[in-house]
């Protein structure tokens, strides 16, 4: 099974595993689970395969399924193929105090999909936020690629929305 | 009063608890009543519920019964005004979401869920909102799903990590999204299954081929007796019109605990089978034909009772290990009072060259529930797992306190516990392989065993060396012998080495156990050597293997398939077709038994007749019928008392089948099995076989007539599936690898089968599935082959 499992993984993925691996005990390998999808996913183009993660659980030594909740649990790995840059627009009290939804609304016209789907270009995956993103202060907020925008307005939006390649 | 005795106040009453105890342990032991959704004894505590909310003096807000420890002084209100609204709420929670489908839930009468709300819910709902709806999954034949239904109490979850060793189900998703299933649509494996259908508290996972087929008030309840592995699982019949609806694990801590193995639980199915013999049929010139009772005995007199008067020697008896105590005993008892001393019901031996040492019934050295405490185990050609699933779950529990188990075998089968040691060894290689831990752990004990003949030519490996040092650690060990290792051609040679093995290791030296009752045919007399009790035996007689082998003038069979259930199915074929008279006693027709049999007689089995069974561990466990049996059919003890009057065999008029078993218990009172010593001493080893072999293993569910005519169990993986099973290693050496099938040559017999790669099998292995009527060509079970692309 780890063979299998190596073969799927690429050799840089397996380092960055190693990587965490070394951090915890020998017998707590499923510790290193998130960082491991996470390098995963990330060199997968932004989502991950029932294969990757049956490759993740075999490599790691844990049950398929402890995997799959993980990667359903939290709501930065995707597992289902999404567009390439991803945006989240938080959605939580304090945004939505601050016309949050609005700002949801504008982007899901402006795209023409809806929170969850992703361009039929492969442009742009317009992500369903759970939580807050803590930037409560400058709310309304979105995360595109790992990257804060705060304070948005419409206008702010489209020019960042333009600028994704 | 131990200083771990500390008292709590639960409503007003003073109770003594166990420091360490949750709440929820003391208020069940006192029968205080607290709902409970995740909360299960046998399973770890989760508290996502919340159903379980009490109130507890000092503490801000309510807390779960089922995660508070106790604390000496603790004053618990379970009623309160401020636990009753909390349980409500919890309620009201949990209704929220949860379809009102109770008229077509299968768990209506029965749910957890709607017996609390009826006590804790509000009549009308405040919630006006959708409901969630969950699409259901396809995990199986045997599980049915409703997941809408499911209120993510994950005691299913749970117990497939703790108790299955199986983590198949999860919780995926979160919050309003969070579902049970297998995320990607497959079968559970495990052999536990089907206790998720009792623990899940509501109607979401519920046993498929019972679905809408009874509702749960409508069915009366009684006691019997699981009839597969030698556990003797407790069980509860839910019978409604006369036909057993479900089977539904009986608590017995000392046996199954609370629960059941899927075979135990699905095979009734069997009952039900469109082969079913349901009158007594005879065989003449003009072929077969159902006749009355009477016609049926009269030919049993007109051709059985010549030879069994004038030559009784030359008739042979061989009765299933899974008829019960009562049938055993008046089956032996019948032909022994005719004068005829051939009886066994080994089928699935091919050596008994060791029968006369053997021990009186091969027992499990220790009782179930010792297994437990054990810090080590050597088990010796067997798969526990599939074979006695609730035995292996007890070693499994030792496993995880860190037990050690080993396993030597000629394949790998998947433990569901981490082994400590596992030694792959070719079939004709397993008594040197034992052999060699043997002298590995006589020469670490310098005993002098090292020095004896039969170990004089063994050789040592590593693996061998470090197997015996587990051995020779100090703690609770044991040596069990499985279901394979009874049957190889060189048994006797094993239980001699795995006993010397035990014996130098101050370990238990036990059995795993076969059938259902194994143990009630060895001591119930169904063996050549021994009379009921394990008594010499007033005549001695042919075993089984001898009487298909020279073959008979005539054969009585008891519940017997020997295309499927004998080590050496083409010898016992060949033996019952060239017979003058073949009276088979059974619950099913084959096609086999309509070439070979002269006269067949229906008798009852399992859910249709009173009866005993006796466990590995020697308890005697008996059950009353609970069902007729089909048409004709009457209950064995029944047909064998008449049969005895047929044929002029007096001492077998029994009124009750209770009459039976209490001169059968007689006949074994004070009965101890002792394993020890119980084998033939050898001076030198069997040499080992080389080049290719075939062996077989019985997959659980082909295990036996019944189970095998089960519909639901017959579509899971664990049933014969007729195909050539080698590793790629093997494969390719023999040019099979890709071609798809091959043909497998023995005994001068040839069939083409499928290849099934799989590289578990040692090398130089084939496995072969026993349990399949269809290979019966193919001769013995184990033994030498050849393999050429098909
Ligand atoms: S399926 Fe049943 S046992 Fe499993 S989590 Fe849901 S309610 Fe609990
Ligand atoms: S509420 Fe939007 S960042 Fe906190
Ligand atoms: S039973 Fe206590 S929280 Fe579920």
């Amino acid at each position: 099974m780890i063979e299998d499992a190596r073969k799927t993984l690429s050799k840089h993925a397996r380092h960055e595993i190693d990587q965490w691996l070394a951090k915890f005990p020998a017998d707590q390998r499923r510790s290193a689970v998130l960082a491991a999808l996470r390098e995963v996913q990330h060199e997968n183009g932004g989502w991950l395969s029932i294969e990757l993660l049956d490759a993740v659980a075999d490599y790691l030594g844990m049950p398929k399924i402890a995997v799959y909740e993980v990667a359903t649990f939290y709501s930065m790995l995707e597992t289902k193929p999404v567009g390439r840059h991803s945006v989240s627009v938080c959605t939580n009290i304090s945004c939505m105090l601050r016309g949050a939804d609005d700002i949801v609304a504008h982007i899901e016209k402006r795209l023409g999909v809806k929170t969850g789907g992703s361009t039929p270009d492969g442009r742009i995956h317009l992500k369903r936020e759970e939580e807050c993103l803590a930037a409560c202060c400058g709310g309304p907020m979105m995360m595109v690629d790992h990257i804060y925008h705060e304070n948005l307005t419409v206008d702010r939006v489209n020019a960042i929305l333009d600028g994704l390649k | 009063m131990t200083n771990d005795t500390i008292k709590i106040e639960v409503d007003g009453k003073v109770l003594e608890a166990r420091k360490g105890q949750m709440l929820i342990q003391v208020t069940d032991a006192h029968d205080i009543y607290v709902p409970r959704f995740c909360y299960h004894g046998k399973l770890s505590v989760a508290a996502n519920c919340r159903m379980c909310l009490v109130e507890v003096e000092k503490a801000p807000k309510p807390l779960p019964a089922c995660a508070t420890p106790v604390m000496d002084g603790m004053k618990v209100r379970t009623r309160s005004k401020l636990a009753l609204e909390a349980q409500k709420s919890v309620m009201e929670f949990l209704l929220i979401n949860h379809p009102l489908d109770c008229p077509i839930c299968d768990q209506g009468g029965e749910c957890e869920l709607q017996d609390l709300a009826m006590g804790y819910g509000r009549d009308v709902s405040r919630y006006q909102e959708n409901k969630r709806v969950v699409r259901d999954k396809d995990i199986g034949p045997l599980v049915q799903t409703d997941m809408t239904r499911c209120i993510h109490c994950t005691r299913c979850v749970r117990f497939g990590e703790e108790v299955a060793g199986l983590r198949e189900l999860g919780a995926t998703g979160r919050g309003e999204f969070m579902e049970i299933g297998t995320f990607v649509e497959q079968s559970m494996a495990s052999e536990l299954s089907g206790n998720v259908i009792d623990l899940c508290p509501v109607g979401a996972l519920t046993s498929k081929p019972f679905r809408y087929s009874a509702r749960t008030w409508e069915m009366s309840q009684h006691p019997g007796i699981a009839p597969h592995d030698g556990i003797g699982s407790n069980i509860h019949f839910h019978v409604k019109d006369g036909r057993v609806k479900r089977v539904v694990p009986a608590e017995n801590e000392v046996i199954n605990e609370v629960w059941l193995s899927d075979r135990d639980r699905f095979s009734y199915e069997g009952l039900y089978s469109n082969d079913r013999l349901t009158a007594p049929m005879i065989r003449d010139d003009k072929g077969w034909r159902e006749v009355d009772w009477e016609t049926a005995f009269a030919m049993v007199r007109e051709r059985l009772g010549p030879i069994l008067k004038s030559a009784p020697a030359s008739v042979g008896g061989v009765i299933a290990p899974t008829a019960t105590l009562e049938e055993i005993f008046l089956f032996q008892k019948l032909l022994r009072g005719a004068g005829c001393g051939n009886i066994d019901h080994r089928l699935r031996y091919l050596d008994f060259s060791d029968q006369d040492a053997a021990p009186v019934f091969p027992w499990l050295g220790q009782s179930i529930a010792e297994l437990e405490q054990l810090n080590c185990a050597l088990i010796i050609g067997g798969d526990p797992r599939k074979e006695q699933p609730l035995l292996n779950h007890r070693l499994r529990k030792a496993a995880l306190r860190g037990a050690r188990i080993m396993m030597v075998n000629p394949a790998s089968f998947p433990s569901n516990y981490p082994l400590a040691a596992e030694l792959s060894a070719a079939p004709g290689g397993l008594v040197r392989a034992v052999a060699g831990i043997c002298r590995a752990l006589a020469e670490l004990k310098s005993d002098t065993l090292a020095r004896e003949s039969w170990l004089e030519d063994v050789a040592v490996t590593d693996a061998q060396r470090r197997i015996a040092r587990e051995l020779a650690n100090p703690g609770r060990g044991t040596v069990l012998l499985g279901n394979l290792a009874a049957s190889l051609p060189d048994a006797a040679a094993l239980r001699f080495v795995a006993g010397q093995l035990a014996n130098l290791a101050g370990a238990a030296f036990g059995y795993l156990g076969e059938a259902a009752n194994s143990a009630g045919a060895w001591l119930g007399g169904a063996i050549p050597q021994r009379g009921p009790g394990g008594r010499p035996a007033s005549r001695s007689g042919m075993d089984a293997g001898a009487m298909a082998r020279n073959g008979m003038r005539a054969f009585m069979l008891y519940q017997v398939e020997p295309e499927a259930d004998c080590a050496a199915p083409d010898q016992w074929l060949t033996a019952l077709r060239n017979a003058e008279c073949v009276v088979s006693m059974n619950s099913w027709i084959t096609d086999a038994a309509r070439e070979y049999a002269h006269v067949l007689l229906p008798v009852g089995v399992f859910a249709e007749t009173d009866g005993t069974f006796v466990n590995v561990a020697g308890a005697p466990q008996s059950w009353r019928a609970v069902v007729d049996p089909p048409g004709e059919a009457r209950p064995g003890w029944k047909v064998l008392r008449v049969l005895a009057e047929t044929l002029g065999v007096s001492g077998c008029d029994y009124e009750t089948a209770k009459e039976v078993a209490r001169d059968a218990a007689q006949a074994m009172a004070g009965v101890r099995p002792e394993n020890r010593a119980a084998w033939r001493a050898l001076v030198r080893l069997p040499a080992a076989v080389a080049g290719l072999q075939r062996i077989t293993t019985v997959p659980m569910n082909s295990a036996d007539a019944l189970v095998r005519r089960a519909e639901a169990l017959q579509q899971t993986a664990d049933r014969a599936d007729g195909a050539l099973h080698l590793s790629r290693a093997t494969a390719a050496r023999f040019g099979v690898l890709d071609s798809g099938h091959a043909v497998v040559g023995h005994d001068g017999q040839a069939l083409t089968l499928p290849v099934a790669l799989d590289d578990a099998v040692g090398d130089d292995t084939v496995l072969i599935h026993g349990g399949n009527g269809l290979l019966a060509t193919l001769g013995p079970w184990f033994g030498r082959v050849t393999l050429k692309p098909a």
